[in-house]
């Protein structure tokens, strides 16, 4: 029998001190790339015209520029895309009417030499007010899914449990986002796609740690355990599960990285990125955060004993 | 101990059947999303403020002609913001016939009124500017609809969205351009009278007489590609419109070799007014006007009764056809803006299509291997779960009518990933107990019994994003939504239910049972 792990017993909630400064360095990295450099939202979300174009005979980005600039779109944004003859080109709202984009630069593109022969493969046009309306959908589908999971831990376990879920999940947002800010990739339709999923998969986690604690205590197994071992507890029982799972995942994710084609890498990176961020958090944020929650609601309660009867309150410690 | 063994292998029994119908021919079952097959994806607005406005202006014009009928002289009569119209008539003493003639306009509210002046507003009740509105958006999906069919694209879908806007998607077409053109024209066909009184120089300059305006006719010079603009003064009452047509064809122009025409008739109805018109107007000028352009302006020479015209225009035999089209179809109510467009060819989806088959099918491979190699015959017992899940989830797509698209593939790799948790779950639980000393029969049964609460959360949750993410995305997002949730029920069922029944027959019905292969 292969077996990842024989009896785990890591002291993950013990060391969460450690894990707190990885995250803490981790999220500052995340959120001082999204503030300095900022997402780059595509068209999806700005508005604008996104054309496709795939040349005979790889050319160079400056004789593309130079073929857009005949019809004045020279400051049209250029990209490669998955392949040397492949291009992608932004031309953003207002620059022109956008209803003629494809037939434009198809136009512009085959009168200059130094290109060969062009094919549009790709035209995609989002007005202002479609943009407009995706990005405020973007943002309530994601407050609607973090919603949704806190209301559902906490009609299932507790309020601690839905808001230290919750705080996970966000910091998964936070990371996911952050590794597109510092990869330089756009931030579109099918990455929210894939940061939905991976709050729905790092939530996934999250409740199969906290239903192997809540079953513990139901069996009585957590007697003369303190909170914080019965937590460590459940999380070392549900590692091979947790750690397989997120390898599977995680293979799945990767094929389309690599296989999926260039059209949904980003997609593709959201999910690799996501089910490591994902799976690292339901230990080291959700678990020990609602451990160290537990801890200082029981001080107080100790504390407050401790004013109105002092004697007994040491004993209990 | 096999509970009910007969029974849960009959269900799974149907499933497989009913799947296996519901695909069968493959071809045919699953359609394909436009990002795979190519094809226009639209969204476009109606202008339902532009269809009340020009139905206040319409009835302004009415009005205008039943006062001039009772011989009621007017000074001015302007429209006042999108459904009210003011007008003051030339002396107070018609005041009360005025307001005779403005009683049988049922749909307009009188208010303002100021006898002394003789003025007074006519203002469009609010029902009636929703319902035109509603109108506006209905009749133009018909019309949509219409052209659409008569350009010949197999399955299209042209459907209504939200209040004012309409969704169009062709898959296949080769000439977008064109396409767009022809669904975005409004088409709007009208026969008005040359004014002849007024000097046109004088009009374009802003001199117009308040019942007229200046039309243009554009004409292109084939050599130089250079375009002229002749400026027209017509009447804005338009005698007849394109509504009055029953058909429209191409015909080569036979006055001018390389051009062609567009030969319409006239309904019955039609057919009477046309006559009526050039009757009483001959000498006269009668302008063609399509979507606010001049065509042409033919001198009347006499009476024509037979309810036919020709429409010239030096148009080429696809432009010809084109106007043919939409004037066969009708005009649309209101003008349409394109808001959001996505145009993929079929080479790109080609492409997609082989690069998501290959990435479902290693992604595959690579689980159904590791779940082999790491749980050996349980492993097995969960890859044939995972085939069956796959079968299950093409299965449902086909029934529902769904779309596969793109991220839909995705969707369908990840499920693979995804769905083997159930099952990891599940062989991890029944290890566990088999290491506290359960014989090989309780520690499958406390396996899957104690596994299942845990399963059900997961999946809820999971199924409650895709549902938001459904309810939330356009298609190709929805497409994925579709796949992750289906793929996540689908997998209940074959990871939970069905290779619990393998581990029934397999394990339960030995009499004893020595080891589990997990």
């Amino acid at each position: 029998m292969i077996q990842v792990f024989r009896n785990p017993s890591y002291r993950f909630i013990e060391n969460r001190k450690w894990a707190y400064l990885l995250s803490a360095v981790v999220l500052a990295v995340c959120l001082g790339s999204l503030v300095t450099q900022g997402l780059r939202y595509d068209i999806d979300f700005t508005g604008g015209t996104l054309v496709q174009v795939r040349f005979d005979t790889a050319p160079s980005v400056a004789d593309v520029r130079r073929g857009l600039a005949r019809t004045g779109l020279g400051d049209a944004v250029i990209q490669e895309f998955g392949e040397a003859r492949e291009f992608i080109i932004r031309v953003p709202l207002g620059a022109a009417s956008s209803e003629e984009m494809g037939k434009r630069v198809e136009a512009a593109l085959a009168q200059e030499p130094a290109l060969g022969k062009v094919e549009v493969r790709r035209v995609e046009f989002v007005g202002p007010q479609v943009g407009r309306e995706l990005q405020q959908q973007a943002l309530y589908a994601v407050l609607a899914g973090l919603g949704g999971i806190l209301l559902y831990i906490a009609i299932r376990f507790d309020i601690k449990g839905g808001v230290a879920a919750v705080a996970a999940v966000f910091h998964d947002v936070v990371v996911v986002l952050g590794a597109l800010s510092l990869t330089h990739r756009e931030f579109s339709l099918p990455v929210l796609a894939g940061i939905l999923t991976i709050i729905g998969y790092s939530v996934n986690d999250t409740i199969v740690a906290y239903d192997r604690l809540r079953e513990n205590r139901g069996k009585g197994m957590v007697k003369g355990k303190t909170f914080a071992q019965a937590m460590n507890d459940a999380v070392n029982q549900t590692l091979s599960r947790t750690v397989l799972t997120a390898v599977t995942t995680f293979f799945s994710a990767g094929v389309l990285f690599a296989f999926g084609g260039r059209t949904l890498e980003d997609f593709a990176f959201v999910l690799v990125v996501g089910v490591v961020t994902g799976t690292y958090s339901t230990i080291y944020i959700a678990a020990a955060l609602v451990v160290d929650w537990t801890r200082y609601v029981e001080g107080r309660v100790r504390a407050k004993k401790a004013l109105v009867k002092p004697r007994e309150a040491r004993k209990i410690t | 101990m096999p509970r009910n063994l007969k029974t849960r292998a009959a269900i799974v029994l149907i499933v497989l059947v009913a799947s296996i119908w519901y695909l069968y021919p493959p071809k045919r079952s699953i359609s394909l999303g436009l990002d795979l097959q190519g094809g226009i994806h639209l969204v476009l607005g109606v202008e339902t403020d532009k269809h009340v406005a020009s139905q206040t202006d319409r009835a302004a014009e009415d009005f205008r002609a039943a006062l001039d009928r009772r011989g009621i002289a007017v000074k001015s009569l302007v429209r006042e913001g999108l459904r009210a119209f003011t007008v003051e008539l030339a002396s107070p003493q018609s005041w009360n016939d005025a307001l005779t003639v403005a009683g049988e306009f049922q749909t307009f509210d009188r208010g303002r009124e100021d006898q002394g002046a003789g003025r007074f507003t006519l203002t469009m009740s609010e029902r009636e500017a929703l319902r035109l509105r509603d109108d506006a958006v209905r009749q133009g999906l018909e019309t949509i609809r219409n052209r659409v069919d008569q350009f010949g694209v197999a399955e299209p879908t042209i459907t209504r969205q939200g209040e004012d806007r309409i969704l169009i998607q062709l898959p296949g077409v080769q000439d977008p351009e064109r396409a767009k053109a022809l669904i975005g024209k409004t088409a709007l066909l009208e026969f008005k009278l040359v004014n002849e009184n007024v000097d046109v120089q004088a009009a374009v300059q802003g001199r117009v007489p308040e019942d007229s305006e200046v039309v243009y006719q554009r004409r292109v010079d084939r050599e130089t590609k250079e375009e002229r603009r002749i400026p027209y003064v017509v009447y804005k009452r338009a005698l007849l419109t394109g509504a009055e047509l029953t058909r429209a064809d191409v015909q080569a122009d036979p006055n001018s070799s390389g051009n062609w025409q567009v030969a319409i008739e006239f309904t019955p109805n039609g057919t009477r007014i046309f006559g009526e018109i050039t009757e009483q107007n001959v000498g006269r000028h009668l302008a063609v006007i399509l979507d606010g352009n001049l065509q042409l302006a033919p001198r009347i020479n006499e009476r024509i009764p037979g309810g036919k015209a020709v429409i010239t225009g030096q148009y080429t035999i696809d432009e010809a056809r084109d106007t043919a089209i939409v004037l066969r179809a009708g005009a649309l109510p209101a003008p349409v803006t394109i808001l959001e467009e996505r145009t993929v060819g079929p080479s790109l989806g080609a492409d997609s299509i082989r690069q998501g088959m290959i990435a479902i099918v290693a992604s595959a491979l690579i689980v159904f291997v590791f779940m082999l190699v790491y749980y050996r015959l349980s492993g097995l017992i969960a890859d044939v779960g995972l085939v069956l899940n796959l079968v299950i989830l093409l299965a449902c797509m086909a029934a529902f009518g769904a779309t596969l698209t793109l991220p839909g593939i995705a969707g369908i790799a990840l499920t693979i990933g995804m769905a083997v948790d159930t099952n990891i779950l599940i062989f991890e639980r029944i290890r566990e107990e088999l290491k506290v000393g359960k014989t090989p029969r309780s520690a499958i049964d406390a396996g899957f019994h104690r596994a299942l609460r845990t399963i059900i959360d997961t999946h809820l949750t999971v199924m409650v994003t895709a549902a938001i993410l459904y309810n939330f995305g356009t298609g190709p997002v929805k497409g994925f939504a579709v796949s992750l949730f289906v793929g996540l029920a689908a997998s209940l069922f074959t990871a939970y239910f069905f290779t619990r029944l393998l581990f029934d027959v397999i394990y339960m019905g030995r009499r004893k049972v020595e080891a589990v292969s997990i």
